[in-house]
């Protein structure tokens, strides 16, 4: 049962969204984040939610999909909702106690929540439209620059790959561990938190020597299979751009520009 | 004539290979054997340089407490001669903790011998400017199916492999295509290998290494976590690749029906090779192979105990097959 899940969020569907290239995707969704931040009022907003519409009629994933991401942050929301509207000072609208809302407060609350959706919204098209395999692929080759910085680019990729293929190896042995420790009487339901969390003990104890093994024994095999870091090293599957993708690069160009003209206009 | 050779043993070969898929549970039969060590002997002939040599291997473990004065070593291969040669099938017996493991680490230049040498296709695996090309020389399937596939798309995983060494991203496709097909595997190309039998991961694990084109496969209980049906997959899928391609096959297993096909085979213990000879040869000591702590197949078993208590057979009965025709012979007459 386990090990039919899908990890991340990928919903497949056939359209222009998901082919793609995931370096233009991943590259679209920061533009998208960047200009989320240089929108001040009504007509940049205006502009980013035709944007996302678009994108999102494109990309032919049930728009529910794209909510569901936002469940996660729903208490971030309202606090930021809540501090922006009683904080910044202004014109009083409303005043109760010591409590007052302005003009200014209701108007920056209302955009920073504004902001805040579409963040996760555009996130989610990206990884809703990209296979997992694809993202960590298209994050080495943005990422490769940093390389120069030191960072170990292609090691980050491929521990993310990595843990791509053995966190539903590791959620079925959870699985399994429990299930052997609820047969000998463990009980993981009843109880408060702490009593809870004293339960999980003889659970992780198991799962982490079992994932030091195969952590060990993985080693050892991408060591027998020449694995000797990511220099020299060829693809079987590399990134190649076509057409639709100087096109999509071609879009995004015209929405940056727009919204730093709307930025700089108004 | 070494053109006529090599052609008649590909026929051989390939005579064999049909003749083992008709009879593949049924076991082989005496002619069969025979055949297919002629076959083995006319490919030998061109090859006479040993792939995988050894002389006086010796390799320790040391555990060292914390300041780093050495608590206890523990002597795990000692003093191993090896001699393979290409092509054949070499099969390595041993109980738990006889140093199987550690001798097969020592062919794919993951350990260092503390003493002696290992050559791996006349390259000695100490040197450092050839260890890529001795793993390549030498590939090496493990025990655990799920810890040695790396990629969560089976060609992908395939492609592992050939990406390390640089391959060409065209050949790399053709290399994992003709792969997955030598194992079978070739439609499951695009699934994920979480949801394949063990049996068919540990075949996605050999098509892993075939993709890197060794001259040798180390195979290091590559059946201990499988199915009975899971463990024949893997040794057809091993024998056919030793047949047909002319791989050079070594074996560390426990189970002694997947030893009957090898060429040779090695008894470990105690870090030391204590036995080594044909399958008859080996398994018409059934004494000898008790004090070592090793089962013989059941058939030689039987055949054995048969033999103790007044029945007139031949040593080393290897098969039921075989040990049926015996028996129906001292009936009839
Ligand atoms: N990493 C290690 N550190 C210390 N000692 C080890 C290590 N690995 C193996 N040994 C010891 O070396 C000896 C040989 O072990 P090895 O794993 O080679 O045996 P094996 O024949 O493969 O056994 P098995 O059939 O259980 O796989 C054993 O006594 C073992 O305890
Ligand atoms: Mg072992």
């Amino acid at each position: 049962m386990l090990r039919d899940i899908t990890l991340g969020q990928y919903y497949p569907a056939d359209s222009v969204i998901h082919k793609l290239d995931p370096r233009l995707k991943l590259i679209g969704t920061m533009v998208f984040l960047v200009s989320l931040f240089l929108s001040h009022d009504w007509i940049g907003y205006l502009a980013a939610t035709v944007f996302l519409a678009g994108v999102i009629r494109a990309s032919r994933v049930p728009f529910r999909y794209m909510l569901k991401g936002l469940k996660a942050i729903i208490l971030i929301l309202l606090i930021t909702v809540v501090f922006n509207l009683f904080v910044v000072p202004g014109d009083v609208i409303w005043e109760f106690w010591v409590l007052r809302v302005t003009r200014q407060g209701l108007s920056q609350a209302g955009f920073m929540a504004v902001r805040l959706i579409y963040l996760i919204i555009g996130s989610s098209v990206m990884t809703l439209t990209t296979t997992p395999n694809d993202l960590t692929d298209g994050l080495e080759r943005v990422l490769g620059p940093l390389r120069m910085v030191k960072v170990p680019v292609h090691e980050i990729a491929m521990i993310m790959s990595i843990a791509l293929r053995f966190i539903p190896i590791l959620l079925e042995e959870t699985d399994k561990i429990m299930k052997a420790q609820t047969a000998r009487g463990a009980d993981f339901e009843s109880g408060n938190l702490i009593q809870k969390a004293k339960s999980m003990v003889p659970l992780l104890v198991p799962l982490f020597i079992s994932a030091f093994r195969r952590a060990n024994d993985l080693a050892l095999a991408m060591e027998a299979r020449c694995y000797r870091g990511g220099a020299g090293r060829t693809k079987m599957k590399p990134l190649l751009y076509e057409k639709r993708d100087y096109a999509g690069y071609a879009v995004l160009a015209v929405y940056l520009a727009a919204m730093i003209a709307i930025r700089i206009m108004r | 004539m070494w053109n006529y050779a090599r052609r008649d043993a590909k026929t051989w070969s390939s005579a064999i290979t049909g003749l083992t898929l008709q009879n593949e549970d049924k076991s082989a039969t005496m002619g069969m054997i025979s055949a297919r060590q002629q076959c083995r002997l006319y490919r030998k002939r061109e090859q006479s340089m040993g792939i995988i040599q050894s002389s006086k291997l010796t390799f320790e473990y040391t555990k060292k407490d914390e300041e780093g004065n050495i608590e206890e070593v523990k002597r795990a291969v000692d003093g191993v001669d090896l001699d393979i040669h290409p092509g054949q099938f070499i099969a390595i017996l041993g109980h738990n903790g006889s140093g199987k493991s550690t001798l097969a680490k020592h062919m794919n230049a993951i350990l260092l011998p503390t003493e002696g040498t290992m050559w791996v296709g006349g390259k000695d695996t100490k040197a450092e400017e050839y260890l890529w090309e001795i793993r390549q020389t030498a590939g090496m399937v493990f025990q655990n199916p799920d810890n040695q596939i790396i990629a969560s798309v089976v060609e992908e995983d395939v492609g592992f492999g050939p990406e390390n060494l640089g391959v060409p991203t065209l050949e790399i496709w053709d290399r994992v295509e003709e792969s997955l097909k030598a194992v079978d595997m070739l439609e499951y190309r695009r699934h994920s290998p979480n949801k394949l039998s063990g049996g068919q991961k540990q075949r996605v694990a050999i098509a892993g290494v075939v993709a890197m084109h060794p001259k040798c496969i180390v195979l290091d209980e590559p059946t201990a976590m499988l199915d009975p049906s899971g463990r024949h997959e893997v040794i057809r899928t091993v024998r056919a690749l030793n047949e047909v391609e002319g791989v050079t096959v070594i074996l560390i297993t426990h189970y002694m029906e997947e030893v009957v096909w090898a060429d040779r085979v090695f008894v470990m213990d105690d870090g030391k090779i204590v036995m080594q000879g044909t399958p008859r040869e080996i398994f018409s000591q059934v004494e000898t192979l008790k004090a070592y702590r090793l089962d013989v197949p059941q058939a030689t078993l039987l055949a054995w105990e048969l033999k103790h208590d007044g029945v007139d057979l031949p040593d080393g009965i290897l098969t039921m097959d075989e040990l049926k025709d015996e028996l129906v012979k001292r009936i009839c007459q």
